[in-house]
């Protein structure tokens, strides 16, 4: 405990420090990015001690707030998440050094580091806090540093948008988690997470289903769950990339740790959650990669595929609290290990995917597809760590995503088989909509790689594009050999989730380890073939290497059918690559809104085309839900005199109703 | 032990044949002699001794792409059972890594087709991995079929228990099943009426044209990896049709084989009697495919 609490305080410090050498950017950069990586190597060694521990060591001091007290603890739930974040923490601070340096002559770097180690300290102790009023705080510094990180590039008007649209959104999101704790102080008579935990088997089913629906939206809000999730194609594109990776990468999965700490306070879970979060998952990965297959901003395409696996990671934990309401352990473990290894694999894909993003960003000065291209021969050690992330996410063998994936389909099959009645049948069904799910994966992601990497480059910023520095390549490196290895040695990795399992929803290690390693779920089969593939996809290289010798190669550039004059913007583009899926298959309310203004007249004036790519439900929801609010809001604008003294008189009127307010209860209950 | 010595060398060596047998069907039909039976044999020889051509647009992605295509085909190949005889590798969840590995192969050919900047070939590779993600819920849904029928979740456990007695418990569903299994097989195998696998012309190109620019043992590797794709999944098909055993491990062997000839057959009846349809049609087509074996789970759990 007292190396994690040095940890949070390195981190804390290293950016307060930055801060002091606002127009020095390579000492702020140095002593930001140094004092993350530091403090999350130290932070990594409680955090794996935390993951195998049965009992959680703990810290309660007192604290001069009403109602809080300092009270963190490290349980294997706690550690779950912490490793991720430090691991990926590390990786983003060493790499973003080098990113922002780009940055150095037009901004100061000093604020962006010192909120940089300030987010990542905050989503640390979000995950320990035991306290109210330490969790909410927590989560607040966590959210408004996000704020800060992504409104970077404040200059350009998109990101003030998107910046404010995340605000919005995540503070929605914390107004439904302060009514949750209520109800749940209210009933425990205190703000005490340990104390929650004690009165769960007192709750009615009806206070407990409002917590738990109210810890859908708050978290979710955070999470990206379906419909909650419009910010994050706006915020995820709009922040420097090594905090789109830590976003997408850790912070949306804090969310997920939300929802599990609510339902270890809530005790047995009732027999509608496991439906509710399947079809939760259902529609995220449904709608998330459909609105991935067509996106024109690379990394907006990416914030949409988190959705998608957000999605996933609900679908799997949804049937695993489904098979333990309907006692089906089997199903039960399959589901929550899918989950939970998805939650870790994720975080590894996504921050290789974001970090590579970033360093096309870097290389190229633009994330537009449309501009991008032929990348793979300038910036080769980029390419393949994208390749590989790209395979990793569309969850093909022999990577991790592909193991996660297995077990989800393993959970879902398992419960048509021994599932009865309806549940049975929809299971079955919903395994149709997951392939369906990694169909459009597989779309998708073939379509950034050959978009993005392959071909011929589509502009000359592309053709001018030069390979980042190893700053930043090495974290990519890492982050790919982490998916490589995670996807052979699958069951040792899922092994050691069994404490987290055991404290959550009361299955016991064993029983954990036992059933996947019996011979109803072969995890360690399946990590063996993952190797046979790799080590066959080697052999045959071999052998068409060898044919290749022995026979004459010439080059020569690409068979045009006979046209002579061939150019780059013959390729298939971005946009002509999701053509047919789009517009064949898709509802016209997902499809991206095209205006065309068509050249007339035997003269003809010029024609016009735009294609914008909106979030369906942002444009079609929110957006005038807000509107029409904003309308009527606007009649309270008198309130707003900016002149300080009528604001002294509201603090006057505030103070003399508080007053009155206590003068009367001393009253009327003395 | 024998046995899987002669699983290895069917899935190695049997599959050119199926186009040999498929070629001469068609020329019967059309009133031709037709190339020889072995020809599929012969052309793999000569392009693996032959030169070739790479464009210089292309990475390591386009000389991977073969490769990957042909191994993973081999690889499902071994997850697979032939006849009543079992597969090499079997585990619960194989079903899945077998939709995958096609998944990973399927990845690889798309991108070494976008490798080349050529736009024939980005659209076969569009219209590839549109076709194949429909047709991926199709064949999940087959599969949810014979799980539900035997109880197991590996090829081997679902293909081995219910046949022949299935038929009679479930035969509606598996009629279902079987025929969407077919419209699968032609789709991912480029074959009348989904695709034309003799052209590479604008209207038919779908899987010809992402390979326009391969050449030697590349496009041999492309043409022997798309041969055992065939093999494959009709060996899975014709499990389910026609499963008949005699008694004696070896006559089994032989009546698998004559049953993935007569299979090679009934293709090269259909692509000759047929006309290709119109390339909208395909995605209602799988559409069709999905529902059918989704109506065979709902028949079975009635």
């Amino acid at each position: 405990m007292t190396l994690f609490l040095v940890a949070i305080a390195i981190l804390v410090f290293s950016g307060l420090a930055a801060i002091f050498f606002a127009n020095r950017s390579r000492i702020a950069t140095a002593l930001g990015a140094g004092g993350a990586l530091v403090g999350c190597v130290l932070g990594l060694e409680p955090s794996f001690r935390g993951l195998f521990r049965a009992s959680a060591e703990s810290l309660q001091l007192p604290w001069h707030v009403p109602g809080g007290a300092f009270h963190v603890q490290l349980d294997a739930l706690s550690a779950f998440f912490l490793i991720p974040i430090f691991v990926l923490a590390a990786l983003a601070a060493v790499y973003g050094g080098e990113y922002l340096l780009a940055y150095r002559d037009t901004k100061t770097l000093a604020p962006q580091w010192f909120f940089f180690n300030l987010f990542v300290a905050s989503m640390a102790l979000v995950v320990v806090a035991r306290n109210v009023v330490l969790f909410l705080v927590s989560w607040e510094v966590m959210s408004v540093s996000a704020f800060f990180l992504v409104t970077f590039e404040h200059e350009k008007r998109d990101v003030r948008v998107a910046g404010w649209i995340y605000l919005v959104a995540t503070h929605l999101g914390a107004a439904f988690l302060l009514a949750m704790f209520l109800l749940l102080g209210r009933q425990a008579h205190s703000l005490d997470f340990d104390d929650f935990a004690a009165v769960a088997s007192h709750l009615t089913p009806a206070s407990a289903g409002l917590i738990f629906v109210l810890a859908l939206f708050g978290f979710g809000a955070k999470a990206g769950f379906v419909p909650l999730h419009v910010w994050l194609p706006e915020a995820h594109p709009a922040a420097p990339s090594h905090v789109s990776a830590l976003m997408s990468g850790v912070m949306i999965k804090i969310g997920i740790y939300g929802v599990l700490r609510t339902m270890m306070f809530l005790g047995k879970p009732a027999a509608w959650w496991g439906p509710v979060l399947v079809i939760i998952g259902l529609t995220g990965g449904v709608l998330g990669v459909s609105l991935a297959v067509f996106q024109r901003d690379l990394k907006r395409a990416l914030a949409y595929s988190s959705i998608e696996n957000v999605g996933l990671i609900m679908l799997a934990l949804g049937v695993g609290v489904w098979g333990i309401t309907s006692g089906h352990p089997t199903v039960a473990i399959l589901g929550l290990a899918g989950g939970l290894l998805h939650i870790w694999n994720h975080s590894l894909m996504k921050g290789l995917m974001f970090l590579s993003a970033g360093s096309v960003l870097h290389g190229t000065g633009t994330k537009d597809l449309e501009r991008l291209g032929g990348l793979m021969k300038r910036m080769p050690r980029t390419g393949v760590a994208m390749t590989l992330g790209a395979l990793a996410i569309a969850a093909v063998p022999p990577l991790n995503g592909f193991v996660s994936e297995w077990l989800i389909y393993m959970a879902m099959l398992r419960g048509g088989l021994e599932f009865t009645g309806v549940s049975r049948t929809a299971l079955l069904l919903a395994v149709g909509v997951l392939a369906l799910i990694g169909g459009l994966a597989s779309i998708c992601f073939v379509r950034l790689i050959g978009i993005v990497l392959l071909g011929e480059s589509r502009s000359s910023e592309a053709r001018h594009a030069h390979e980042s520095s190893g700053w930043m390549t090495a974290p990519l490196g890492v982050l790919a050999v982490f998916c490589v290895v995670a996807g052979m040695f699958p069951r040792a990795l899922v092994s050691i989730f069994s404490q987290t399992v055991e404290q959550v929803f009361g299955i016991s290690a064993g029983d954990f380890t036992a059933t996947l390693n019996s011979p109803q779920s072969p995890l360690a089969i399946l990590g063996m073939l993952n190797v046979i593939v790799w080590s066959a996809l080697i052999l045959g290289a071999l052998i068409l290497l060898v044919l290749h010798k022995n026979s004459r190669a010439v080059a020569d550039a690409t068979w045009g059918c006979g046209y002579v004059a061939p150019t780059t913007r013959m390729q298939y583009t971005g946009q002509s690559f999701a053509e047919l899926m789009v517009t064949r298959l898709f509802p016209k309310s997902l499809r991206p809104k095209t205006s065309i203004v068509a050249p007339q007249g035997l003269f003809p004036s010029d024609g016009k085309l735009a294609t914008e790519y909106p979030d369906p439900l942002s444009c079609g929801v929110y957006q005038p839900f807000f509107e029409r609010w904003a309308e009527r809001f606007a009649q309270l604008r008198w309130v707003q005199q900016g002149k300080l003294h009528y604001y002294l008189l509201y603090f006057v009127v505030v103070l003399v109703v508080a007053l009155a307010w206590v003068v009367f209860r001393g009253w009327v209950m003395p | 032990m024998s046995h899987i010595i002669v699983h290895i060398v069917l899935i190695l060596g049997l599959p050119p044949l199926l186009l040999g047998v498929i070629g001469k069907t068609k020329a019967l039909f059309a009133g031709r002699v037709g190339p020889p039976l072995f020809q599929a044999y012969y052309d793999l020889a000569k392009l693996f001794r032959k030169g070739s051509v790479f464009s210089t647009t292309t990475t390591w992605v386009f000389r991977a792409g073969p490769i990957v295509g042909l191994v993973t085909a081999l690889l499902a190949g071994m997850l697979v059972p032939l006849g009543n005889h079992s597969a090499p590798v079997s585990f619960s969840g194989d079903l899945i890594l077998f939709a995958y590995l096609f998944a990973l192969g399927r990845f690889f050919t798309a991108s070494a087709a976008l490798d080349t900047g050529s736009a024939f070939e980005g659209m076969g590779a569009a219209r590839e991995v549109t076709f194949s993600c429909l047709a991926e819920p199709a064949l999940f849904f087959g599969f949810l079929v014979l799980a539900k029928l035997s109880g197991s979740l590996s090829l081997t456990g679902m293909l081995d228990g219910p046949f022949p007695k299935g038929w009679g418990v479930a035969g509606a569903s598996l009629v279902l099943v079987a025929a969407s299994l077919f419209i699968v097989l032609l789709v991912e195998n480029s074959r009348i009426p989904f695709d034309d696998p003799n052209t590479h012309l604008e209207l038919t190109m779908i899987h010809e044209v992402m390979v326009l620019d391969h050449s030697g043992p590349s496009l041999g590797m492309i043409l022997y990896g798309a041969s055992v794709k065939l093999f494959v999944m009709g060996a899975l098909l014709m499990r389910i049709v026609a499963p008949f055993e005699s008694g004696n491990a070896w006559v089994d062997w032989g009546l698998f084989v004559a049953g993935m000839l007569a299979l090679a057959m009934v293709i090269g009846v259909v692509e000759s009697v047929m006309a290709r349809f119109r390339l909208v049609f395909v995605p209602t087509f799988l559409v069709a495919a999905c529902l059918l074996s989704a109506f065979g789970i709902v028949l079975l759990l009635r």
